[in-house]
């Protein structure tokens, strides 16, 4: 135990250290991996229980047009128009979760109504193309830098507030995967009716997951789009980046903490290194590879990454005197 | 009657019949392997560019064009059941439709590396047929005529032969099907090439009426797993009846709308009607 608290507090203090050693281009790479790894990490909230969600872009869009809309119609900070966003995604998570576990609805089609709810919003965000410029995008109104409109000139600002976050989304998983709590959403996750049958009010804990998951997601959503300081239906909701979540999520190891956020960083430095290697004359090699990775990891490391280094370490360590929970 | 309304309809129907032959193939390997191939709509584009190729770089004629287009998407359906479904048909079914989510990006950025984002298009007008005041796409016609003959081929399939009642059967109850004697890796396996074969009609037939491009999948594949589902898990008629309502809206919503506003509803009602009907429109 004490192990991991050490390399925990080095890991802290290295991630404090970083804007200030590393080149802009790298601080740049790894800023979004800690934005797009929390919202990761949020949909691994839902997916290590067995609640497969195909539509997380739809959260992630709402929280991001929300508050770039409120900025740029109204004026509205974003300190008040992220939390919107949040509310408005906790509201859709209510509205399709409630009914959806109140009847049992499970597995493919559990997947397949998130799939449609994601495209119900990436379509609604192009059908409203006179406020949200449709296909072809939005961009903020630029401030400079501002605390008001969380935009900023340096990175370094930014950066620490993706890493404040990154570590409260981890908390939050912390928080809800000890005790009673990962107990009772582990037995739903294996076997419902046995669940219920013990006393553990499925209905609520299911909706509550996917509640807490959709908050996050829309706040990463729209933090994501104030850094970018651009959003697209396709970039920030639809169908491919809600598979994007996916996959990233289970490459880099879904039932383990930093898993998600492993994926981040494997999925954004393929894609970087790619497009240094070969500029845009190679346009699709990288989520080429992507893809076949992606195969290969459902079919032999299904725990991802961090599910098979953390599998390898447990074996070169001596057995815990209490078993271990996974 | 608002005749472009009836135009507006007619379309509809025409979309409908489309929609129901995707459905059809995606259906039957939902209800024989209970698997969702969430890439099927990628499929549909790989064969979409086969033709394209052959009948546009090589000049094969357009029917041979199609004719290799769907024995090539059959195989591929085949090889995508022996090396990526069957490794992991014992765990997670979820997992069976990521790993079929991993192929779905695969083919997507395989085809824009390999062709580029650019739209493509095969170059062959069809006429417009003139019924009274209402013009009626002959391309979208033969698509109609097509999805029906092709629907019915699937029904006489299942319903006549000895191949065919094994396959529903084993739908019905894999175990059992097991101990009398049918090998259900042979079923899975054919199973996997006609829904390959039925996706490269419907590529012969699309290829017709739109564009090719990387990203084609993404404007029919939602759509076509949600009539799968309101139609009911394997159930074909079912899900012919779904396609048809669901066009209808499209088509109908889009005419007094626009296309994103009808696509919205079409979701909105789906996840409805799930909800009221988890096991489909037609069930009891």
């Amino acid at each position: 135990m004490t192990d991991t608290r050490i390399a925990a507090a080095l890991g802290l203090a290295a991630l404090v250290a970083l804007p200030f050693v590393l080149p802009t281009y790298f601080l740049h790479i790894v800023i979004q991996v800690l934005l797009l790894g929390l919202i990761y990490t949020a949909w691994g909230f839902m997916g290590r229980f067995g609640l497969v969600s195909l539509g997380h872009g739809a959260f992630m869009g709402v929280g991001a047009y929300t508050s770039a809309l409120l900025w740029n119609l109204y004026g509205v900070t974003p300190w008040l128009g992220i939390p919107a966003g949040m509310a408005l995604a906790v509201l859709l998570a209510l509205v399709i979760g409630y009914p959806c576990f109140h009847l049992k609805i499970v597995g493919h089609y559990f997947a397949l109504v998130t799939l449609a709810l994601g495209q119900v919003v990436a379509l609604l965000i192009i059908a409203g193309r006179d406020v949200t410029g449709g296909s072809l995008g939005m961009t903020p109104r630029a401030v400079g830098t501002s605390w008001l409109a969380v935009q900023f000139q340096d990175r370094t600002q930014f950066y620490f507030i993706a890493l404040a976050l990154w570590l409260a989304v981890l908390g939050v998983r912390y928080w809800a995967s000890h005790g009673m709590r990962r107990a009772a959403l582990e037995a739903i996750g294996e076997d419902e009716t046995a669940a219920e049958a013990a006393g553990i009010n499925v209905l609520s804990e299911k909706v509550r997951v996917f509640v807490v998951s959709a908050a996050i997601t829309a706040a990463g959503g729209s933090v994501f789009a104030q850094y970018i300081m651009y959003l697209n239906p396709e970039t920030v909701s639809g169908v491919g980046i809600s598979l994007q979540i996916v996959f990233a999520a289970i490459a880099g190891g879904m039932y383990s903490a930093l898993g998600p956020t492993v994926g981040a960083l494997l999925t954004l430095s393929l894609n970087e290194s790619l497009r240094v290697l070969f500029g845009t004359s190679f346009i699709g090699a990288a989520n080429t590879i992507y893809g076949v990775l992606l195969i290969l990891f459902i079919i032999f490391m299904p725990r991802g990454i961090l599910g098979v280094v953390e599998q390898v370490l447990r074996r070169f360590r001596p057995p815990p005197q209490t078993a271990p929970a996974e | 009657m608002d005749i472009y309304l009836l135009e507006a309809v007619m379309n509809g129907v025409m979309l409908g019949g489309l929609l129901a032959l995707l459905a059809l193939g995606l259906n039957l390997i939902f209800g024989v392997i209970d698997v969702v191939w969430i890439c099927y709509a990628e499929l549909v584009m790989a064969g979409m560019y086969a033709i394209y190729w052959l009948h546009v770089f090589y000049a094969w004629p357009f029917l041979l064009a199609c004719a290799a287009a769907i024995a090539l998407v059959a195989l591929f359906g085949l090889v995508l059941h022996r090396l990526i479904i069957e490794p992991i048909l014992g765990s997670a079914p979820i997992n069976q439709l990521l790993a079929t989510g991993g192929m779905l990006f695969f083919l997507q950025s395989f085809a824009t590396l390999l062709f580029g984002t650019d739209f493509r298009n095969v170059g062959i007008r069809l006429p417009v047929i003139e019924l009274g005041d209402i013009d009626l796409s002959f391309a979208r016609l033969l698509a109609f005529i097509a999805a029906l003959v092709g629907a019915a081929g699937l029904y006489l399939f299942l319903a006549r032969t000895y191949l065919g009642t094994a396959i529903r059967a084993i739908s019905q109850d894999r175990e059992i099907m097991g101990l009398m004697g049918v090998d259900q890796r042979r079923i899975y396996l054919i199973t996997s090439a006609i829904g390959g074969g039925l996706a490269g009609l419907a590529a012969c037939l699309l290829v017709l009426q739109y564009d090719v491009h990387p990203f084609i999948g993404l404007t029919f594949g939602p759509i076509t797993f949600m009539i799968c589902v309101l139609g009911g898990l394997g159930n074909m008629f079912g899900g012919v009846i779904a396609a048809f309502i669901m066009s209808q809206i499209i088509a109908i919503v889009g005419y007094y709308f626009s296309v994103e506003i009808s696509y919205v509803l079409a979701f909105v009602l789906f996840i409805v009607l799930i909800l009221i009907r988890p096991r489909g429109i037609l069930a009891r």
